[in-house]
């Protein structure tokens, strides 16, 4: 039975709308401009490549159903289990499934917690006992370290295989393309002289097969990134974190745009009293301690979800629309910003000769905003979408850190986080938690930050075709 | 220039009586007085009679926002939200729900959060400026170009990361400080090293970052090449003509955060137990204390308006082309 999450419509929304700019861009040459100007940016390309690694994931974690519980009497009513899985739970179902009893390290075959055995001779021990699951397939643990070097480099192999063959079939099609021959565009690439840096996007994707590919053949027999204190595999969790982090870096932005573009419009565009009424909002929203307003909003959530469980038949669903009522306030928090920015952007085109022409000709004021002033203001729109991504990944850690953040059931980095800092004060200590959450994010993040970066030098107009400053724009500002 | 603070400052009352009705709003949505008793009296004690007695003692037995009962005026000053709301103009805070006083919370545990605050922000800033201008003078080299992927790396990294090391190294590891907690007078410096130098060292990345883009801006202007033009060193150029200059954005965007020093560091606070605004305010959430979330909610956006305020004289003060309305 199919679940649709809150969360889950609005990604897809989210990329349908990505599709049907995509399209529209492709036959407006002004809106393609710039976006050739990010795809010449090595960082930029580069990392696109892992946010589309990301992304797949994220997006396969989001169509989610309830899976038919098996029954033995044919004539029994069809009933659903009560668990939400998504398509990616099927995918690595192997890692969702084998769960140890407790914490192990990466790549470990036995526990890390000293447990009484029995023996069969009916002996008594304190040992770490050997794990469920991890490494089962050995004859005998002395081949782990074998059998884990010759699965690394048969991951090594087939990843270069892999490559090779996407990389000479993506040459082919460039050169197709391109109107050359396999063998010239090979060339350029590899010295480096196409104008699309194909080069650097290789070398990416050489990089994460071969990173990915020994790590997922791995992960078919141990846990890579170890368990934690309940034995569930920390290399799944970390993946599952995936779809949290891009909703919450996503939705919130989709959520608060269209207030921020109408109210931020109208106001530069209308001034007077409507423009007092919106400073009014804003600054208030503004001045309260976003901490404490995302605090306050999220604990009342929980009370209400508490005292209504009729509404909920899965704990996915509930946990779900905590999920999506946490990227509602931080729209709420975020909105101002860019309002703020619209409506100084609106300010200066209502001036300008084209808008007084619009009005002169008697257009109505609101087609007069949604014709000529919000395709104006897009761009500025845009680069907000994309920078305020990382900060919003790094405020959900911060905030379910604070146990303000998302449902304690769900799977994200700060959960994660918050999880592993206890067992940094245990002895031995427990850091795989960490160092995986870590990873994830940090990969996420920076790959955000460049790829932001990016989109605003290619949008910005205040940064001329060459990228150096405009003269003039720099004057004026 | 009276006239414009003047000014500006009846302008913050009706921002602060919006911000009274959305904490209100929001606290009061989904959670009735009645709720409020029932968490605060336990699960045992609950009876209709001991929540009525609970209501009535902390004036939660009026209606929220309109009373029909009431004649005249009073029927909009007789309810809860005027009721609570009204004293806090005049600083006038009031009990918690607990029955402790709130003003006399905040002036114990201020000092707590500001030991930590401003060492956080005055560090911060002098470290910030001088690898901004270190970057800033070594423009379009490789360490110009490596100290932005550095700086980009720092911000990609999330603050519990920061703390989290912080507290391992330092504290578990080598065992320099004290992991957490707080001590009043000399004895402070010791807990407090920590937290300040993992708040300076998070801040890095994106402080440095942003005062470079203010530095280069200022490195492209005219007077900085008429300086050059006179023969002026590199080095006197930067630090006497371009730094004293980009310090008018600088310091301008720092005053803002001024006031809100005083409301304490949430996270960090709560991280390495210091007693200060911060935690108390996180406390009073968990436990659903409307007087406190009430009363640091306005405390807040009232430093947040007087730092509006300010940022707007520091520009008359270090900027004399700027003028006031």
């Amino acid at each position: 039975m199919p679940v649709f999450l809150w969360t889950d419509k609005l990604i897809w929304v989210l990329v349908a709308v990505g599709a049907v700019y995509f399209w529209y861009a492709r036959r407006h040459e002004h809106l393609l401009l710039p976006w050739r100007r990010v795809t010449h940016s090595a960082a930029g390309m580069v990392s696109l490549v892992v946010l589309i690694g990301y992304g797949a994931v994220g997006l396969l974690d989001s169509i989610h159903f309830r899976p038919r519980i098996e029954s033995k009497d044919p004539s029994a009513p069809v009933a659903y289990s009560v668990e939400v899985l998504s398509l990616f739970d099927l995918l690595v179902l192997p890692l969702k499934v084998r769960t140890e009893r407790t914490y192990s390290a990466p790549l470990a075959t036995r526990a890390y917690v000293k447990e009484t055995i029995e023996l069969p001779d009916g002996k008594v021990v304190r040992e770490f006992p050997r794990l469920r699951y991890a490494g089962a397939h050995l004859k005998g643990e002395a081949e782990r370290t074998q059998d884990i070097f010759f699965t690394t480099v048969r991951g090594v192999a087939l990843g270069f295989i892999a490559w090779w063959a996407v990389v000479s079939l993506a040459t082919a099609w460039i050169a197709t393309r391109r109107d050359r021959t396999f063998g010239a565009m090979w060339t350029a690439i590899r010295r480096g002289e196409t104008e699309i840096p194909w080069l650097a996007v290789y070398l990416t994707v050489l990089a994460l097969v071969l990173i990915g590919l020994p790590v997922g053949l791995l992960a078919g027999e141990y846990h890579v990134f170890g368990t934690d204190q309940v034995g569930q595999d920390v290399l799944y969790q970390a993946l599952k974190s995936i779809r949290t982090a891009l909703v919450i870096g996503t939705i919130t932005t989709l959520v608060m745009m269209p207030f921020a573009v109408l109210l931020g419009t109208a106001a530069g565009y209308f001034k007077g009293w409507i423009d007092d009424v919106v400073q009014y909002v804003y600054t208030t929203i503004n001045s309260i301690p976003s901490v404490l307003l995302i605090a306050a909003a999220v604990l009342m959530v929980k009370v209400y979800i508490d005292t209504h469980p009729e509404l909920f038949p899965t704990a996915a669903q509930r946990a779900d629309l905590r999920l999506l009522f946490l990227c509602l306030i931080l729209g709420l928090t975020t909105w101002t910003g860019l309002a703020r920015l619209l409506r100084g952007e609106a300010l200066k085109l209502r001036e300008l000769e084209y808008i007084q022409a619009a009005q002169a000709f008697g257009v109505r004021h609101a087609r007069v905003i949604t014709r000529h002033i919000v395709p104006n203001v897009m761009h500025i729109v845009l680069i907000a979408l994309v920078m305020d991504f990382s900060a919003l990944v790094l405020a959900e850690a911060v905030l379910s850190y604070v146990g303000v953040g998302v449902d304690p059931s769900m799977n994200s980095f700060g959960t994660m986080i918050n999880g592993a800092r206890l067992e940094m004060a245990r002895e031995p200590m427990v850091w795989w938690t960490l160092a995986a959450a870590f990873i994830f994010m940090f990969l996420l993040v920076l790959a955000a930050n460049l790829f932001a970066d990016a989109v605003r030098d290619a949008f910005d107009p205040r940064v001329a075709v060459g990228g150096r400053p405009v003269a003039a724009a720099k004057d004026a500002a | 220039m009276g006239a414009y603070i003047l000014r500006r400052l009846l302008y913050a009352i009706p921002i602060l009586i919006g911000v009274n009705l959305f904490t209100f709003a929001l606290f009061f949505v989904v959670n009735t007085p009645d709720d409020m008793a029932r968490l605060a009296l336990g699960i045992k004690r609950v009876t209709p009679e001991a929540i009525e007695k609970w209501k009535a003692e902390r004036g939660y037995d009026k209606p929220l926002l309109y009373n029909d009962t009431a004649e005249g005026l009073d029927k909009l000053s007789d309810t809860i939200f005027f009721a609570k709301s009204a004293k806090l103009f005049v600083f006038d805070f009031g009990p918690a729900d607990d029955k402790r006083d709130i003003a006399h919370e905040i002036k114990t545990r201020m000092w707590p959060s500001l030991a930590l605050a401003i060492p956080v922000f005055a560090i911060g800033l002098a470290v910030n400026i001088t690898f901004a201008l270190l970057v800033a003078f070594f423009r379009a080299t490789y360490i110009d170009f490596w100290g932005v992927v550095l700086c980009v790396a720092m911000m990609s990294i999330s603050s519990l990361f920061y703390i989290i090391g912080g507290q391992y190294l330092i504290s578990s590891l080598w065992n320099l400080v004290p992991i957490s907690g707080y001590q009043a007078g000399v004895d402070a410096a010791k807990f407090v090293v920590l937290p300040v130098a993992v708040g300076v060292v998070s801040g890095i990345g994106s402080g440095t970052r942003w005062y470079r883009t203010i530095f280069l801006e200022e490195v492209g202007k005219d007077y900085v090449r008429t300086a050059r033009a006179k023969g002026l060193a590199e080095a006197t150029v930067m630090y006497r003509h371009v730094l004293k200059n980009a310090l008018i954005p600088i310091l301008t965007g720092a005053v803002v955060v001024i006031p809100a020093l005083f409301m304490g560091s949430l996270v960090m606070e709560s991280f390495f137990g210091i007693p200060g605004l911060g935690s108390y305010t996180i406390d009073a959430i968990q436990s659903q204390d409307f007087a406190v979330v009430r009363s640091m909610v306005f405390l807040g956006s009232f430093l947040y308006i007087v730092g509006l305020l300010l940022t707007d004289i520091s520009y008359t003060l270090v900027d004399p082309r700027v003028r006031f309305e």
